[in-house]
C-alpha cells in the first residue's frame, strides 16, 4: 500500500487542479522555486549543526551520554544509539534532522537504529518551537499542563517508534 | 537565543569531553567533516523539497485541505466542543490539522495561530483546548514524511517510503495517547 499511496496522491492533486482548470505544471515550478529558495535558507544552519553532532561524536561525548542513559532507553525498548536524537528533537528540528540523518548514514538507513531515526524523525515535532509560536502568538504566558502533554505524546512516539520498527521489520 | 547557548554548550562540551578522553585529534578532523557533511545533506533534500513544495502547492489549489476538514468535522467537535458552535474556529482548527497532515507547514502555522487566538479566554492563560491543540500539532500527524524519505533514498535506500506504516502507527498513537494525557490532566487541574 505504501508503494502506492505517494503515486496516488501526486496523480490526484494534478488531477485535481487540471479539472479546476489551473495551470497544474505552472504552480508545481512556483511551488518548486519556493521550495529552493527555503532549503537555501536553512542550509547554513545544517551545516552548523552537522559540525555540531560530528564534534559531539568525536569527541566521545555521544558515547558518554549513550552510555548513560542506556538503562533508561533499553527498559523503554528504544536503542540507545538514538539518545542524542531523543534529547534534541523536541529543541530544534534542524538539529534532529542532523542527528538523525547521522545514524542514518552511520548504521545504513536500513539498519533497525536508521529505521527508527527516520520513523521518530517523521512521527514528532518540535514541541518546544510549536509551543512558543502559537501560546506567543496569543500572548499565553500561564500554559498549564500544554508543556508536560505534548512531552508525553514525544515519549509515546519515541516508544512507539522504536516497538513499531521492531514489529514490521 | 537558545541556539546560541545550544551550540556554544556543544562546542564546549565537546573540547571537555575531547580532552578527557584524548580524543582531540578527532575532534579538530570532525569539524570539516561535518560541515561538509551538513552541505550533502543539504543537496540530498533538494530535489525532495523542490517537488514536495510544489506538490503542497497543487494539494492546496486542488482544495484537498478543504476536503479533509469536512471528512474532520465530526471527530473535531469531540475533541474541540468549542467548534460546535463557532463555524471560524472550526475552519481554522480543522485547516490546521489537515494543512499538517498534507505537510503543508507553511499553510498550518497561520491557521493554527488564528484559532489559538480565537480560544483566548482569560488574557495570558492556556484553556484546555488549547492544550489538546497544542499536543494534536506536536505529535505531528503526517501523511507522507517526505524529507526522511529523501535522506534515506540518498543513502542508498532502494524503499524509501517502507517506513510509512509505522510512521502512521506511531503519530496516531501519540497524538491519541497526547490527547487522552491532556483530557486527564484538565480534569485534574480544573480551576473555578
Amino acid at each position: 500500500m505504501s508503494d502506492y499511496i505517494v503515486p496516488l496522491l501526486i496523480l490526484a492533486a494534478s488531477l485535481l487542479t487540471l479539472h479546476k482548470k489551473e495551470n497544474t505544471y505552472d504552480i508545481l515550478l512556483q511551488g518548486g522555486a519556493e521550495g529552493l529558495k527555503l532549503l537555501v535558507t536553512i542550509i547554513p544552519a545544517l551545516v552548523l549543526l552537522l559540525c555540531a553532532v560530528h564534534m559531539l561524536r568525536a569527541s566521545g561525548a555521544v558515547e558518554m551520554l549513550t552510555s548513560v542513559l542506556a538503562p533508561v532507553f533499553e527498559f523503554c525498548g528504544i536503542p540507545k544509539e538514538t539518545a542524542l536524537l531523543v534529547l534534541i528533537r523536541p529543541i530544534s528540528g534542524s538539529a534532529a534532522l542532523a542527528a538523525g540523518a547521522d545514524l542514518m548514514a552511520e548504521f545504513g538507513p536500513d539498519s533497525p537504529v536508521g529505521r527508527t531515526a527516520a520513523v521518530m524523525l517523521g512521527s514528532t515535532e518540535t514541541t518546544f518551537y510549536t509551543i512558543s509560536v502559537y501560546f506567543g502568538a496569543a500572548g499565553i504566558n500561564k500554559t498549564r499542563y500544554a508543556i508536560p502533554a505534548a512531552l508525553f505524546a514525544d515519549l509515546v512516539g519515541f516508544c512507539m517508534a522504536s516497538w513499531t520498527v521492531r514489529w514490521l521489520f | 537565543m537558545v541556539m546560541s547557548w545550544i551550540w556554544s554548550g556543544i562546542v564546549l562540551i565537546s573540547l571537555f569531553c575531547a580532552v578527557l578522553s584524548g580524543s582531540a585529534g578527532a575532534l579538530a578532523a570532525a569539524i570539516p567533516q561535518g560541515a561538509q557533511a551538513g552541505i550533502t545533506l543539504a543537496l540530498s533534500l533538494a530535489g525532495s523539497i523542490c517537488l514536495w513544495t510544489g506538490i503542497g502547492r497543487l494539494m492546496e489549489r486542488a482544495g484537498m485541505t478543504q476536503a479533509l476538514s469536512r471528512l474532520l468535522a465530526p471527530a473535531l467537535h469531540r475533541i474541540f466542543p468549542g467548534t460546535r458552535t463557532d463555524p471560524v474556529l472550526a475552519r481554522e482548527l480543522s485547516g490546521n490539522i489537515c494543512a499538517n497532515f498534507l505537510g503543508l507547514g507553511n499553510a498550518a502555522t497561520p491557521m493554527g495561530i488564528r484559532a489559538v487566538q480565537r480560544m483566548v479566554r482569560t488574557e495570558g492563560i492556556a484553556t484546555d483546548e488549547m492544550c489538546r491543540l497544542i499536543v494534536l500539532n506536536t505529535a505531528s500527524i503526517q501523511l507522507i514524511p517526505a524529507n526522511v524519505a529523501a535522506v534515506r533514498a540518498s543513502l542508498g535506500c532502494t524503499t524509501p517510503f517502507d517506513i510509512l506504516p509505522a510512521v502512521w502507527i506511531t503519530s496516531l498513537c501519540s497524538a491519541g495517547l497526547g490527547v487522552t494525557a491532556a483530557w486527564l490532566l484538565g480534569r485534574l487541574t480544573h480551576h473555578e
